[in-house]
């Protein structure tokens, strides 16, 4: 992996004519973990859509860069919120899919190894079918780490899972991910309590930097200062914009 | 209930009905004859109707497989190269507009009374619902992992091999299924048009004959085999792609 990158994008994105966000400035630190927060409709996915080179429907003004002036293309992976895991291939088909997309040679070794570090050795040979929920996103995971790329985007990756699962996969994915320029959009205040170096909340009126509790993350669900944290963030959310 | 005794329970009742209306219609044997007298006629002429059922099932096969081949290519070219489905298109919706039965004369007077003019019949009548739903299917790829393959920086025609094709081979099942009922059709009318033996060539021979039992017995068989077809290709593309 190269040196991870920081992101920056600037500017204002409509759709169809209508407003989606912006004007904005929005500044993710090269190799650490910044959680994008905000509400449903804000535009989040929008500002990571823009950073993987996915702008297909939307009209932007305005740069979506790597900090160190090259080209994100080839240095992104994103891992949503849906596993997108292909049910015609078995967990380690679907681990080393970006090789066969990319006509490379499948490191099967490595997907192993990746997989006995999501937690999920015994699964090599099953299908996506046999799998549960939590288990198809530690694929997912595992798949996204294959890809070994300096950014990593987040959208939501975790919000389809049940509350013990998604405190797992959040501890899981802050150890696996450290190093990264890793930017995870989310609406859950926990989450971004828990996993933010730098925590950005989006609202209607734009950007607002919040400095969390400081600390390694993934910082304790029930410390008392993520979880004053979590409340402060909340209560901004809850204010008029 | 089973399905098999469900199965067996509606047979029952179809042929209850069938033989109720010859009984209380009077129908006379050259009109309708009823399902005991039509079973007799199928035991007794099994050497006749299976040597005309093979001749019908090889050109039924024959056109399922070189008809879902050709539907399947096309349908992969149109989904890869936009300037195929600009020019092809078209011409497919026209092919549409004309009904099949009207170039079944046509394909006699090419191909001859042999196999050939009833497998391209058959063809024919399956080609455009297996183009269509494979190529249907091979458009509506989730956006989702279109978005993962494109960060992931693959190609074009691996997106479309590995990710496309798979992806839409359940529309190519339906096609086939559709295909299974078709193809049938397609051979007993080039049948009909001019043949020697076949399906059809006996039904028309039949009732040309006044042997209203006999084609009767010829369409049960045909029927059947339709049936059969069908439940098979369906148990191959449910094995394969889950329904």
């Amino acid at each position: 992996m190269n040196r991870p990158p920081a992101l920056r994008l600037a500017g204002s994105a409509t759709i169809g004519g209508g407003r989606i966000f912006g004007p904005l400035a929005l500044e993710a630190p090269a190799g650490e973990w910044t959680c994008l927060l905000g509400p449903s409709g804000v535009g989040k996915s929008t500002v990571l859509r823009l950073l993987a080179g996915l702008r297909d429907e939307v009209l932007f003004a305005g740069e979506a860069v790597a900090g160190d002036g090259e080209t994100l293309s080839g240095r992104v992976a994103l891992m949503g919120q849906t596993d997108l895991l292909m049910p015609w291939l078995n967990v380690t088909a679907n681990v080393t899919l970006g090789a066969r997309l990319r006509g490379r040679k499948e490191q099967r070794d490595r997907a192993l190894e990746v997989l006995e570090r999501v937690g999920l050795s015994g699964h090599a040979a099953k299908w996506p079918t046999a799998l549960s929920g939590g288990q198809r996103q530690r694929v997912a995971l595992a798949r996204t780490l294959m890809e070994d790329r300096p950014v990593v985007l987040l959208d939501e990756p975790f919000s389809a899972l049940d509350a013990r699962s998604r405190a797992l996969m959040q501890d899981l994915a802050a150890e696996l991910l450290a190093g990264r320029t890793v930017l995870h959009v989310t609406h859950d205040t926990a989450e971004a309590a828990r996993l933010g170096h730098h925590v950005l909340l989006m609202r209607e009126g734009g950007l607002t930097s919040v400095t969390p509790p400081p600390g390694p993350i993934p910082r304790r669900y029930d410390a008392p200062d993520t979880l004053d944290f979590q409340g402060r963030l909340l209560r901004m959310l809850m204010e008029p914009a | 209930m089973t399905r098999s005794f469900r199965i067996a329970a509606a047979t029952l009742l179809g042929l209850a009905i069938w033989q109720a209306v010859v009984t209380l219609g009077e129908l006379p044997r050259f009109i309708l004859p009823g399902p005991l007298s039509v079973f007799a006629t199928l035991w007794t002429s099994r050497a006749l109707i299976a040597e005309h059922a093979v001749v019908t099932a090889v050109e039924v096969l024959l056109g399922l497989g070189l008809g879902a081949g050709l539907g399947f290519a096309s349908a992969i070219a149109l989904a890869a190269s936009p300037i195929a489905r600009s020019l092809l298109r078209p011409m497919l919706v026209f092919s549409q507009a004309i009904p099949v039965f009207a170039l079944a004369p046509i394909l006699t007077l090419w191909l001859g009374y042999g196999l050939w003019s009833k497998v391209a019949m058959a063809l024919l009548i399956i080609y455009f619902p297996v183009t269509s739903a494979f190529f249907d299917a091979l458009m509506r790829t989730p956006p989702g992992w279109l978005e993962l393959a494109r960060v992931m920086n693959a190609t074009p025609g691996r997106v479309l091999w590995r990710l496309r094709v798979p992806a839409a081979m359940p529309g190519f099942a339906s096609g086939l299924r559709l295909a299974a009922v078709y193809a049938p059709i397609g051979a007993i009318i080039g049948e009909w048009v001019g043949a020697s033996q076949g399906l059809g060539y006996l039904m028309l021979l039949a009732n040309g004959r006044a042997k209203i039992d006999l084609m009767f017995a010829a369409l049960i068989v045909l029927a059947v085999l339709t049936l059969a077809l069908h439940a098979a290709i369906d148990a191959v593309c449910r094995r394969l792609w889950d329904g």
